[in-house]
Protein backbone atom coordinates (compact mmCIF):
# COMPACT_ATOMS: atom_id res chain seq x y z
CA UNK A 1 0.00 0.00 0.00
CA UNK A 2 2.79 2.33 0.98
CA UNK A 3 4.63 1.40 -2.21
CA UNK A 4 1.49 2.02 -4.21
CA UNK A 5 1.12 5.49 -2.72
CA UNK A 6 4.76 6.30 -3.36
CA UNK A 7 4.44 5.06 -6.91
CA UNK A 8 1.32 7.15 -7.44
CA UNK A 9 3.09 10.27 -6.14
CA UNK A 10 6.04 9.58 -8.40
CA UNK A 11 3.84 9.12 -11.47
CA UNK A 12 1.91 12.30 -10.65
CA UNK A 13 5.11 14.28 -10.22
CA UNK A 14 6.55 12.93 -13.47
CA UNK A 15 3.34 13.74 -15.36
CA UNK A 16 3.27 17.21 -13.88
CA UNK A 17 6.86 17.90 -14.99
CA UNK A 18 5.94 16.70 -18.47
CA UNK A 19 2.81 18.85 -18.57
CA UNK A 20 4.76 21.93 -17.52
CA UNK A 21 7.38 21.52 -20.21
CA UNK A 22 4.70 20.68 -22.81
CA UNK A 23 2.79 23.85 -21.98
CA UNK A 24 5.99 25.92 -22.02
CA UNK A 25 6.62 24.64 -25.52
CA UNK A 26 3.09 25.56 -26.59
CA UNK A 27 3.68 29.11 -25.31
CA UNK A 28 6.89 29.36 -27.30
CA UNK A 29 5.00 28.50 -30.47
CA UNK A 30 2.16 30.91 -29.95
CA UNK A 31 4.02 33.90 -28.58
CA UNK A 32 6.91 34.09 -31.02
CA UNK A 33 6.91 37.84 -31.68
CA UNK A 34 8.70 39.75 -30.28
CA UNK A 35 9.74 37.41 -27.47
CA UNK A 36 10.71 34.31 -29.41
CA UNK A 37 13.17 32.33 -27.30
CA UNK A 38 15.42 29.38 -27.80
CA UNK A 39 17.72 28.01 -25.12
CA UNK A 40 20.68 27.33 -27.41
CA UNK A 41 20.41 30.77 -29.03
CA UNK A 42 20.17 32.42 -25.61
CA UNK A 43 23.16 30.62 -24.12
CA UNK A 44 25.48 30.64 -27.16
CA UNK A 45 24.85 34.17 -28.49
CA UNK A 46 24.41 35.50 -24.97
CA UNK A 47 27.89 34.37 -23.92
CA UNK A 48 29.58 37.41 -25.48
CA UNK A 49 26.77 39.94 -25.93
CA UNK A 50 23.05 40.37 -25.51
CA UNK A 51 21.38 37.59 -27.50
CA UNK A 52 19.94 39.95 -30.10
CA UNK A 53 16.29 39.07 -30.85
CA UNK A 54 15.80 37.39 -34.23
CA UNK A 55 13.22 39.99 -35.28
CA UNK A 56 15.91 42.68 -35.42
CA UNK A 57 17.33 41.45 -38.75
CA UNK A 58 15.76 39.83 -41.80
CA UNK A 59 16.38 36.15 -42.58
CA UNK A 60 18.86 36.99 -45.36
CA UNK A 61 21.05 38.86 -42.86
CA UNK A 62 20.99 36.03 -40.31
CA UNK A 63 21.92 33.57 -43.05
CA UNK A 64 25.03 35.54 -44.03
CA UNK A 65 25.96 36.20 -40.41
CA UNK A 66 25.63 32.57 -39.35
CA UNK A 67 27.73 31.40 -42.31
CA UNK A 68 30.67 33.56 -41.20
CA UNK A 69 30.88 32.90 -37.46
CA UNK A 70 34.63 32.18 -37.64
CA UNK A 71 35.05 35.88 -38.45
CA UNK A 72 32.27 37.45 -36.42
CA UNK A 73 32.90 41.22 -36.29
CA UNK A 74 36.58 40.61 -35.67
CA UNK A 75 36.24 37.61 -33.34
CA UNK A 76 36.11 33.87 -33.83
CA UNK A 77 32.64 32.81 -32.69
CA UNK A 78 32.56 29.47 -34.48
CA UNK A 79 30.14 26.77 -33.37
CA UNK A 80 29.81 23.07 -34.07
CA UNK A 81 27.49 22.29 -36.99
CA UNK A 82 24.52 20.99 -35.01
CA UNK A 83 24.46 24.02 -32.70
CA UNK A 84 24.85 26.47 -35.59
CA UNK A 85 22.03 24.71 -37.46
CA UNK A 86 19.63 24.98 -34.51
CA UNK A 87 20.40 28.68 -34.00
CA UNK A 88 20.14 29.46 -37.72
CA UNK A 89 16.76 27.75 -37.95
CA UNK A 90 15.49 29.68 -34.94
CA UNK A 91 16.79 33.03 -36.22
CA UNK A 92 15.44 32.59 -39.72
CA UNK A 93 12.07 31.30 -38.55
CA UNK A 94 11.58 34.33 -36.31
CA UNK A 95 13.44 36.88 -38.44
CA UNK A 96 12.23 40.41 -39.02
CA UNK A 97 10.16 41.17 -42.06
CA UNK A 98 11.61 44.56 -42.92
CA UNK A 99 13.56 44.35 -46.15
CA UNK A 100 14.65 47.83 -47.09
CA UNK A 101 18.21 47.02 -48.00
CA UNK A 102 19.29 45.43 -51.24
CA UNK A 103 22.35 43.73 -49.69
CA UNK A 104 21.75 42.14 -46.30
CA UNK A 105 23.00 44.30 -43.42
CA UNK A 106 24.80 42.44 -40.67
CA UNK A 107 24.83 45.14 -38.03
CA UNK A 108 21.50 45.80 -36.35
CA UNK A 109 22.74 49.31 -35.57
CA UNK A 110 22.94 50.08 -39.30
CA UNK A 111 19.36 49.19 -40.10
CA UNK A 112 16.98 52.05 -40.86
CA UNK A 113 14.72 50.77 -38.11
CA UNK A 114 17.45 51.04 -35.44
CA UNK A 115 18.60 54.46 -36.63
CA UNK A 116 15.03 55.76 -36.63
CA UNK A 117 14.28 54.37 -33.15
CA UNK A 118 17.43 56.03 -31.76
CA UNK A 119 17.39 59.31 -33.71
CA UNK A 120 16.86 61.40 -30.56
CA UNK A 121 19.98 60.03 -28.84
CA UNK A 122 22.78 62.64 -28.79
CA UNK A 123 26.26 61.73 -30.02
CA UNK A 124 27.77 62.38 -26.58
CA UNK A 125 25.33 59.90 -25.00
CA UNK A 126 26.68 57.13 -27.23
CA UNK A 127 30.20 58.08 -26.10
CA UNK A 128 29.38 57.64 -22.40
CA UNK A 129 31.84 54.96 -21.19
CA UNK A 130 28.96 53.22 -19.41
CA UNK A 131 27.30 52.74 -22.79
CA UNK A 132 30.45 52.30 -24.88
CA UNK A 133 28.73 51.10 -28.04
CA UNK A 134 25.25 51.16 -29.63
CA UNK A 135 25.54 47.37 -29.61
CA UNK A 136 25.43 47.41 -25.80
CA UNK A 137 21.62 47.27 -25.58
CA UNK A 138 21.58 46.42 -21.88
CA UNK A 139 23.27 49.73 -20.96
CA UNK A 140 19.93 51.53 -21.45
CA UNK A 141 17.44 48.68 -21.84
CA UNK A 142 17.67 46.81 -18.52
CA UNK A 143 15.37 44.06 -19.82
CA UNK A 144 17.44 43.44 -22.96
CA UNK A 145 18.78 40.12 -21.70
CA UNK A 146 15.23 38.79 -21.53
CA UNK A 147 14.15 40.41 -24.79
CA UNK A 148 12.34 43.37 -23.23
CA UNK A 149 13.04 46.60 -25.13
CA UNK A 150 9.89 48.39 -23.98
CA UNK A 151 10.25 52.16 -24.31
CA UNK A 152 8.90 52.73 -20.79
CA UNK A 153 11.75 50.79 -19.20
CA UNK A 154 14.62 52.74 -20.76
CA UNK A 155 17.23 54.06 -18.31
CA UNK A 156 19.98 56.08 -19.98
CA UNK A 157 23.07 56.17 -17.71
CA UNK A 158 24.25 59.66 -16.76
CA UNK B 1 -1.52 15.71 -25.80
CA UNK B 2 -0.76 12.52 -23.83
CA UNK B 3 1.71 11.55 -26.50
CA UNK B 4 3.36 14.93 -26.15
CA UNK B 5 3.61 14.52 -22.39
CA UNK B 6 4.97 11.01 -22.76
CA UNK B 7 7.64 12.14 -25.23
CA UNK B 8 8.53 15.07 -23.01
CA UNK B 9 8.85 12.87 -19.90
CA UNK B 10 10.97 10.37 -21.78
CA UNK B 11 13.15 13.14 -23.14
CA UNK B 12 13.62 14.77 -19.70
CA UNK B 13 14.70 11.42 -18.24
CA UNK B 14 17.15 10.90 -21.09
CA UNK B 15 18.73 14.29 -20.47
CA UNK B 16 18.89 13.60 -16.74
CA UNK B 17 20.78 10.36 -17.34
CA UNK B 18 23.07 11.81 -20.00
CA UNK B 19 24.21 14.92 -18.12
CA UNK B 20 26.35 13.51 -15.29
CA UNK B 21 28.30 11.42 -17.80
CA UNK B 22 29.33 14.52 -19.74
CA UNK B 23 30.74 16.52 -16.83
CA UNK B 24 34.41 15.96 -16.10
CA UNK B 25 36.90 17.17 -13.56
CA UNK B 26 39.49 19.70 -14.83
CA UNK B 27 42.17 17.06 -14.13
CA UNK B 28 40.46 14.66 -16.56
CA UNK B 29 40.38 17.31 -19.26
CA UNK B 30 44.05 18.06 -18.59
CA UNK B 31 44.75 14.32 -18.90
CA UNK B 32 43.17 14.35 -22.37
CA UNK B 33 45.36 17.31 -23.38
CA UNK B 34 48.40 15.46 -21.97
CA UNK B 35 47.52 12.50 -24.19
CA UNK B 36 47.22 14.85 -27.18
CA UNK B 37 50.60 16.41 -26.36
CA UNK B 38 52.33 13.01 -26.03
CA UNK B 39 50.85 11.73 -29.26
CA UNK B 40 51.97 14.82 -31.16
CA UNK B 41 55.42 15.10 -29.57
CA UNK B 42 57.42 12.04 -28.41
CA UNK B 43 59.82 14.37 -26.55
CA UNK B 44 56.95 15.84 -24.46
CA UNK B 45 58.18 16.59 -20.94
CA UNK B 46 55.01 17.67 -19.17
CA UNK B 47 53.28 20.99 -18.71
CA UNK B 48 54.61 24.09 -17.02
CA UNK B 49 52.34 26.39 -15.01
CA UNK B 50 54.96 29.17 -15.14
CA UNK B 51 55.19 28.95 -18.95
CA UNK B 52 51.40 28.98 -18.98
CA UNK B 53 51.34 32.17 -16.94
CA UNK B 54 53.73 33.90 -19.34
CA UNK B 55 51.70 32.70 -22.31
CA UNK B 56 48.47 33.87 -20.66
CA UNK B 57 49.75 37.38 -19.97
CA UNK B 58 51.67 38.06 -23.18
CA UNK B 59 50.41 39.36 -26.49
CA UNK B 60 51.16 37.11 -29.42
CA UNK B 61 51.42 39.55 -32.27
CA UNK B 62 47.77 40.53 -32.29
CA UNK B 63 45.62 43.12 -30.58
CA UNK B 64 44.63 40.93 -27.63
CA UNK B 65 46.15 38.71 -24.96
CA UNK B 66 44.20 36.24 -22.81
CA UNK B 67 44.27 38.88 -20.07
CA UNK B 68 42.50 41.41 -22.32
CA UNK B 69 39.23 39.70 -21.38
CA UNK B 70 40.13 37.44 -18.44
CA UNK B 71 42.31 40.02 -16.60
CA UNK B 72 45.70 39.17 -15.06
CA UNK B 73 43.85 37.91 -11.97
CA UNK B 74 41.88 34.99 -13.42
CA UNK B 75 40.16 34.33 -10.08
CA UNK B 76 38.24 37.58 -10.55
CA UNK B 77 35.54 38.30 -13.16
CA UNK B 78 36.63 39.63 -16.53
CA UNK B 79 35.02 41.65 -19.27
CA UNK B 80 34.74 41.00 -23.00
CA UNK B 81 37.27 43.39 -24.58
CA UNK B 82 34.87 44.39 -27.32
CA UNK B 83 31.33 44.11 -25.97
CA UNK B 84 32.03 44.77 -22.29
CA UNK B 85 29.98 41.71 -21.28
CA UNK B 86 30.85 40.24 -17.87
CA UNK B 87 32.95 37.07 -18.00
CA UNK B 88 32.87 34.78 -14.96
CA UNK B 89 36.28 33.94 -13.41
CA UNK B 90 38.37 31.51 -15.42
CA UNK B 91 40.28 29.89 -12.54
CA UNK B 92 38.55 26.73 -11.28
CA UNK B 93 39.34 27.81 -7.68
CA UNK B 94 36.97 30.74 -8.12
CA UNK B 95 34.54 29.15 -10.56
CA UNK B 96 34.07 25.37 -10.21
CA UNK B 97 32.21 25.17 -13.54
CA UNK B 98 35.40 25.96 -15.47
CA UNK B 99 37.09 23.14 -17.38
CA UNK B 100 34.37 20.59 -16.60
CA UNK B 101 32.77 20.40 -20.05
CA UNK B 102 35.15 19.10 -22.74
CA UNK B 103 33.07 20.48 -25.63
CA UNK B 104 33.04 23.93 -24.07
CA UNK B 105 36.78 23.81 -23.41
CA UNK B 106 37.47 22.82 -27.03
CA UNK B 107 35.12 25.50 -28.35
CA UNK B 108 36.74 28.31 -26.39
CA UNK B 109 40.36 27.26 -26.95
CA UNK B 110 39.62 27.22 -30.69
CA UNK B 111 37.98 30.66 -30.66
CA UNK B 112 40.34 32.40 -28.28
CA UNK B 113 43.55 31.01 -29.75
CA UNK B 114 42.36 32.24 -33.14
CA UNK B 115 41.61 35.68 -31.72
CA UNK B 116 44.82 36.00 -29.72
CA UNK B 117 47.35 34.12 -31.89
CA UNK B 118 45.66 33.87 -35.28
CA UNK B 119 46.06 30.07 -35.19
CA UNK B 120 45.09 27.03 -33.12
CA UNK B 121 47.07 26.45 -29.92
CA UNK B 122 49.31 23.43 -29.55
CA UNK B 123 48.49 20.84 -26.90
CA UNK B 124 51.58 22.07 -25.02
CA UNK B 125 50.25 25.66 -24.95
CA UNK B 126 46.76 24.60 -23.86
CA UNK B 127 48.14 22.33 -21.15
CA UNK B 128 50.53 25.00 -19.87
CA UNK B 129 47.74 27.56 -19.61
CA UNK B 130 45.39 25.10 -17.92
CA UNK B 131 48.14 24.09 -15.48
CA UNK B 132 48.66 27.75 -14.64
CA UNK B 133 44.95 28.36 -14.14
CA UNK B 134 44.72 25.35 -11.83
CA UNK B 135 47.40 26.90 -9.60
CA UNK B 136 45.58 30.25 -9.29
CA UNK B 137 44.10 30.69 -5.83
CA UNK B 138 41.19 32.83 -4.72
Amino acid sequence: MLINNKLRTLIAATLLTGAISASARADDDEDHRPFAKNKVWQSECGECHVAYPPGMLPAASWRVLMSGLNKHFGSDASLDKATAREISDFLEKNAGRRRHESTPLLRITETRWFIHEHDEIAERTWKNPRIKSPANCAACHPGAESGNFNEHNIRIPK
Amino acid sequence: MLNKIYVSVLFSSLIATALPAMAQAPEEILADITHEARTGNPAFKGFSASQGEIFFKEKHGGEWACVSCHTDKPATPGKHAKTGKLIQPLAPAANPERFTNPAKVAKWFKRNCNDVLGRVCSAQEKGDVMSYLLTVKN
